[in-house]
């Protein structure tokens, strides 16, 4: 175990970590602003990775097939928000059961429209290769997969701290109340996040569909490390989830390289200690 | 309380019904009928927490689990627990996953909505984890088989016997727990989960009144795993996973949460829809995913709260229809 | 109100009265009935389908008459979990009344199922669970058990032996960490090793893995070849993320690391890989020809050893059915026929063991793109390049010192060369 293998599993479980942090940023930022854990959240992922398989095989073009993917799973989202959601009222645990009826439902048309099939979405041929530097060979698609997450992670953010519309978010996301009583209307902000949520979600299906795969079952697979990020980032926060992501991305990674013997409790057992230990999570606030 | 006492004997009285009428119908609804009582403990047990104490758990197959690998171990691999010594058994499960609740109680009490659900998802899946990769134990994915049922005086092989079993064993579960959640700690544990900072002004040690309940819970979900194991006669990792837990907590609020009865409700309607419809229609999921949400929908008391909702429709439209110009009807 | 009541059930007696009258005079030869248990919802459902429309490829073909018997499916989705496939069980022989099961996928729903089949003396066909045990060390307690698929252990002892004859000394097994892994790893280091080649290193990712990252740079570079085992998804993300890290060694495969259920879904980087299994939908026979054209101008897809397997399952039965003239002749009986049988079948000639397990040819496939029988696009295929002849699950060892041994498992064989 040279220098080169700390440097390759550090690589990787970076870029691991960029995709948990599409996902978990999603579920963070709905949780923040609505007090639900959004069960469906595996669901938009994999509806994701379906989307962007069908435009692909209809248009062949894997760079439509992102924001028309991500797009369609937001509109998707914003629906179950305004139609379902929404008129539940301020009821977490009922809205979090909610999700996971949609989840189920989901899944089975899920299964139903695209068979049961194990696919692999193929990214453009730039993409598959990979780079040698100093001796590591470093696929492209896991830099770019880091790219992606910077990318929308520093968006995010400057939507989040430099607009007025992130500035309303911030206000709900501390105190919904005292938003609503200023005058922002929480309700059309929940709105928002909950799509937005599906957006990152959905775009962490298509970018992780060349990496895992698109098929059945991933929902809910992809769930509890979702919920593993959040934890450890603390709900509600951006910067939490960047941090939370990368450190289940390293812990996991390291932890299977490792301690192969333990790989099923990588994410578990850190998770439920850390939580005992700071109930609302490393980062968050109650 | 009058009211009270006939909702009780209603209860008595559709239970001994279906007591009566299920062993007459064909084996495969025996079969499933039993199944669902087995698990419907779970759920009530899960209802302890839930509906009662305002504690909503995703790890509650962990204790299911314990139960259910317990009895599996002792039987195959000691022949324990297949004659009287079954009884032994039942306890022994019962008190193992006590001791995991105690276990897990400490880590995960001090969490409160949804970290709480968190926290218990998280030690849930520990308990998966153990489950699928201790293979000398547990037999890893292919789990354990056991290759007859109990037989003391009576043989558990036969389907209407192993039913009442499980029916007596139900019973008493329901009868305990309705005791307990209408007793003086029962009323503290309502009080916890209305208000949990006005009973800590009032004195009371609210993380031990939780604790306990999260450990008689437990308990409870152990006793369901040794039935449910006898049920198919299988445990594998399969009854430990998320979606186990997932499946107790939404059959609790489908039946009703807070309601204890409402536990039989949920877990017979998810398991017909699951193992009865689904022999006949090949869209069942769609009917399952439907009635979940349309119940959390239209339902917040859940299936149980149907009559009461006739009741009140009824109520308002004879009150509108004699005295229109009372006041409101109640809300 | 009461006579009222009792009239309607007067009537409907003589309802129920009339419709059994009606019914049993078209019942001439007695219908045979088969209970087909596979996942039809859930993460594994595909499988379930390629499973049912092989077998029920084969029903169509015989207009569901087995030697003058009307053949009755009733298929019941098993939702992948075992004790939904034990209650699914119960129902198809309790309520249907089925004379013979078939079905399972996973090797779990298969040690759940053969139990229910001796408690109920009902015949238990796996056509696809493949665990070893079932026909070895335990097929003593299952009487009315009959495996027409594999043992996961049977195709990788000749894939060990291959390997060696390539001349690969050291190998790195890396494989999904569960029972069949085991299995499929125990076989291929047994023949391997006993001809003189090494496993050096044995990895075991957990089941669903899809990111190798963590396990790719702890494969030990001194090794001639990678032998992997993966199943579905896991099979699709495997060598694409092998050769994206710059491994150019060979990788050689079990059986479903490259079967037809990921092969088609598979990329370029899979090009040059072997595997082995008792059957390839390449397999250039006039035989296997017409099943892939067939099959895939029904349901859409080339044939995976899943369709194959139950096609081949129903083919069987028929021939025991027929030989009875259509009676299906009670379980003891059918099971004694069955493992009489001499069957062609598009994998080859299959026969049976003495422990009820076939005896087979195993198919050492390259995957190639490239055109076969007069398809227009170029595909992945598994190319047969050695065909090992009538391969039991006991190899060369012979039945009685295999079964000596312990079942394979994660610590057996030991691994004498590992670090």
């Amino acid at each position: 175990m040279d220098a080169r293998f700390w440097l390759i599993q550090a690589f990787n479980g970076i870029s691991y970590g960029a995709l948990l942090f599409l996902v978990g940023s999603g579920l963070s930022l709905i949780f923040g602003v609505m007090r639900i854990v959004n069960l469906a959240h595996g669901s938009y992922f994999l509806l994701g990775g379906y989307m962007a398989l069908s435009v692909i095989w209809v248009t062949g073009s894997w760079l439509l097939a992102i924001p028309v993917a991500a797009l369609t799973v937001a509109i998707i989202g914003l629906l179950m928000e305004r139609l379902f959601l929404r008129p539940l009222g301020f009821d977490p645990l009922r809205q979090v059961l909610l999700t996971v009826g949609f989840a189920f439902l989901f899944q089975q048309a899920a299964l139903d429209i695209w068979t049961g099939n194990p696919f692999d979405i193929e990214p453009p041929a730039a993409l598959t290769q990979s780079v040698v530097v100093g001796g590591l060979h470093l696929p492209l698609y896991r830099i770019f997969m880091i790219a992606v997450a910077v990318f929308i992670g520093l968006t995010l953010w400057l939507v989040m701290e430099k607009t007025r519309l992130g500035a309303t978010i911030r206000a709900t996301v501390d105190d919904a109340q005292m938003a609503r009583g200023v005058g922002i209307d929480t309700s059309r902000i929940a709105m928002l996040i909950f799509a937005l949520g599906a957006f990152l979600a959905a775009l962490g299906g298509v970018i992780g569909g060349a990496f895992v795969g698109v098929y059945p079952g991933l929902d809910f697979e992809m769930l509890p490390i979702a919920f593993a990020v959040v934890i450890i980032g603390g709900m509600g926060s951006l910067g939490g989830a960047a941090i939370g992501a990368l450190l289940v991305g390293l812990a996991d990674n390291f932890g299977k390289a490792l301690f192969p013997e333990i790989s099923y409790f990588t994410l578990y057992a850190p998770m439920a200690l850390i939580l005992a230990v700071k109930p609302t999570g490393l980062f968050g606030r109650e | 309380m009058a009211p009270l006492r006939m909702k009780v004997l209603i209860v008595i009285a559709i239970l001994a019904a279906a007591a009566l009428i299920v062993p007459h119908t064909n084996p495969f609804v025996i079969l499933l009928a039993t199944r669902a009582l087995a698990f419907s403990i779970l759920v009530m047990s899960l209802d302890i927490l839930l509906g009662f104490t305002g504690l909503a758990s995703l790890g509650q197959a962990a204790y299911l689990g314990v139960g259910a690998y317990l009895t599996a171990i002792l039987a195959a691999r000691y022949q324990i627990g297949l004659g009287y010594d079954f009884w032994l058994v039942a306890a022994l499960g019962m008190l193992g996953a006590a001791v995991l609740a105690a276990l897990f109680g400490l880590l995960a009490i001090r969490a409160s909505g949804v970290y709480f659900l968190m926290i218990t998802l998280a030690l849930g899946q520990c308990v998966w984890g153990l489950a699928y990769r201790w293979n000398s134990l547990t037999g890893g994915d292919n789990g354990i088989n056991l290759q007859h049922r109990p037989k003391f005086g009576i043989d558990l092989a036969d389907q209407v016997t192993f039913f009442y079993v499980v029916f007596g064993f139900f019973a008493a579960s329901l009868l305990i727990m309705y005791t307990l959640v209408r007793s003086p700690f029962g009323r503290s544990l309502a009080g916890i989960r209305e208000r949990e900072l006005r009973m800590k002004i009032l004195g009371y040690n609210t993380w031990l009144h939780k604790y306990i309940a999260f450990i008689i819970a437990g308990a409870f979900g152990g006793l369901a795993g040794v039935l449910w194991v006898h049920t198919a006669g299988i445990v594998s990792p399969e009854n430990v996973v998320l979606t186990t837990s997932v499946d107790a907590l939404l059959m609790a609020v489908l039946g009703g949460p807070g309601t204890l009865i409402g536990g039989v409700i949920g877990a017979s309607v998810v398991l017909f829809i699951r193992e009865y419809l689904s022999t006949l229609v090949h869209w069942w999921q769609y009917v399952l995913g439907g009635v979940y949400v349309l119940v959390i929908l239209y339902l917040p008391g859940g299936l149980m709260s149907i009559p009461g909702r006739i009741r009140q429709w009824r109520a308002a439209r004879s009150e509108a229809a004699d005295t229109p110009n009372l006041a409101p009807a109640r809300q | 109100m009461t006579s009222k009541l009792i009239r309607r059930a007067g009537l409907l007696l003589t309802g129920v009265c009339l419709a059994f009258a009606a019914a049993a005079p078209a019942v001439a030869q007695e219908e045979l009935r088969i209970g087909f248990i596979a996942p039809m919802t859930g993460p594994i459902a595909q499988v379930g389908a390629d499973a049912t429309n092989g077998f029920k490829m084969y029903l169509d073909r015989v207009k569901s008459n087995f030697g003058g018997a009307p053949v009755k499916l009733i298929v019941e989705d098993s939702q992948a979990k075992p004790d939904t496939a034990v209650t699914k069980a119960k129902k198809l022989i309790l309520d249907d009344h089925v004379q013979l099961l078939v079905g399972g996928v996973l090797a779990p729903e298969g040690y759940a199922l053969a139990p229910v089949s001796t408690a109920e003396k009902v015949v238990y066909i796996s056509a696809i669970p493949a665990a070893d045990d079932l026909t070895q060390r335990q097929l003593a307690n299952y009487p009315y058990f009959i495996r027409t698929g594999w043992t996961s252990s049977q195709p990788h002892h000749p894939l060990g032996q291959w390997a060696c004859d390539q001349g690969y000394k050291k190998i790195v097994a890396i494989a999904a960490d569960y029972a069949f892994g085991y299995e499929v790893v125990g076989g291929f280091q047994k023949a391997f090793e006993d001809c003189g080649g090494r496993i050096i290193q044995k990895i075991w990712p957990p089941l669903f893995t899809k990111d190798f990252g963590p396990f790719i740079p702890t494969i030990k570079s001194d090794a001639d070849a990678v032998f992997s085992l993966m199943v579905g998804p896991m099979a699709l993300q495997f060598p694409k993320q092998l050769r994206q890290s710059g491994y150019t060694k060979p990788i050689v495969g079990g059986g479903t690391s490259y079967d037809e259920a990921a092969l088609p879904f598979m990329g370029d980087e899979a090009i040059g890989d072997v595997s082995a299994l008792q059957y390839s939908a390449a397999l250039q026979t006039p035989q296997n020809e017409a099943f892939v054209k067939e099959y895939r101008s029904k349901y859409g897809k080339v044939p995976s050893y899943f369709s194959e397997t139950n096609y081949t399952t129903a083919l069987m039965i028929d021939d025991v059915v027929k030989e009875t003239n259509g009676k299906f002749p009670g379980p003891e009986a059918f099971i004694a026929k069955m493992s009489a049988l001499k069957v062609d079948a598009p994998r080859g000639p299959v026969s049976f063991d003495d422990m009820r397990n076939p005896i087979q040819n195993i198919y050492i496939k390259k995957v190639e793109k490239t055109k076969l029988f007069g398809y227009d696009k170029d595909e992945l295929w598994g190319v047969v390049i050695k065909t090992y002849p009538n391969v039991s699950q006991f190899w060369t060892y012979g039945k009685d010192a295999f079964l000596k041994q312990p079942v394979y498992s994660r610590d057996f064989p030991p691994c004498k060369y590992c670090e």
